[in-house]
């Protein structure tokens, strides 16, 4: 069963970075507008929580641990979003 | 044979809590070890893996910031990066961390050989993300790129070299566990060290999830 739902993880972590991918093979963003850039960025989170929650095991660890590390993520890209935001023309 | 990853502080033993003291025998205390919220891996190490996060976000954001000033440079450098070589690797690092986690899956049910194999899988992973790595920093090199070249290419060279080195320590970890496994050092009744290397590689796996896009994507 937990194998399975690893799999299951792994699969949706792989779709995701061809999400990624695709915004960056197309050139999506680049044209001035926050769209493409937040959406990637949502990905990421997405993704990293899912590292935290099921490969790093932090669900099941006490509470603390769990908001520090997703804290860390979500402070790391929102900074990066708003610094993405100031640069554009 | 002391080993050096599993030390344990504080004493594995005391992540035991029941919730009242009136029940204390053996085998209470071993369903509330599973149940009880518990940070697998060394406190220690965790302790190390958030200030590795911390370091990389300074690095992160500062290149995030710095790219403000010179988002034309920025954008015209990140476009002779190879956008295949980073996705591949993306996917490498993930599978790898995919293959750890089974690995203490495997390792949690006493099935030490299945688990040496998910880690063996690990290192390959592992090794190819190195091989595609060092082509990329072979090119580059060859191109004339230096850590001097630019701001965006400074950044470049010092954030990848950076979790590289990550991947390397990463890598000698996973070699270690791997050979203790395959001897079924570990188990159900001990995956610590297991647990703990296992935390690494996913910090490892995570720093490149936010390298990856802000890299190599963001324009």
């Amino acid at each position: 069963m937990r194998t399975l739902s690893l799999t299951r993880v792994w699969m949706i972590l792989l779709a995701i970075t061809a999400a990624t991918y695709w915004i960056g093979e197309a050139g999506l963003t680049g044209h001035g507008s926050m769209g493409p850039v937040l959406a990637m960025f949502s990905l990421a989170f997405a993704k990293g929580l899912l590292v935290c929650l099921d490969f790093l095991e932090l669900r099941h660890a006490p509470a603390l641990w769990r908001w520090l590390v997703a804290g860390w993520l979500a402070l790391v890209l929102a900074l990066i979003v708003l610094a993405y935001w100031i640069g554009l023309p | 044979m002391h080993d050096p990853l599993s030390s344990t502080f504080p004493p594995a033993g005391r992540a035991a809590r029941p919730v009242s003291g009136a029940a204390g025998g053996a085998g209470t205390r071993a369903h509330f070890q599973d149940a009880a919220p518990r940070l697998r891996g060394d406190l220690g190490v965790w302790l190390v893996i958030l200030l590795e996060l911390l370091t990389f976000a300074i690095l992160f954001v500062s290149f995030a910031f710095a790219r403000t000033r010179e988002v034309a440079l920025f954008n015209t450098s990140q476009a002779t990066l190879n956008l295949n070589a980073g996705a591949l690797n993306t996917v490498l690092l993930i599978s790898g961390s995919w293959c750890v986690a089974s690995a203490v899956a495997a390792v949690r049910r006493d099935a030490s050989a299945v688990g040496a194999r998910w880690l063996l899988g690990a290192l390959v992973c592992g090794g190819g993300f190195m091989v595609v790595k060092l082509g990329e920093y072979a090119q580059k090199l060859a191109s004339g790129v230096d850590l001097s070249t630019n701001t965006f290419y400074m950044f470049y060279l010092l954030l990848t070299g950076f979790h590289f080195l990550h991947v390397v320590v990463g890598m000698l970890a996973l070699g270690y566990l791997w050979v203790k496994t395959r001897r079924g050092r570990y188990g159900s009744h001990d995956c610590h060290a297991l647990e703990t290397g296992a935390a690494f590689w996913h910090m490892v796996d995570l720093l490149w999830i936010v390298l990856f896009p802000l890299v190599y994507v963001m324009r």
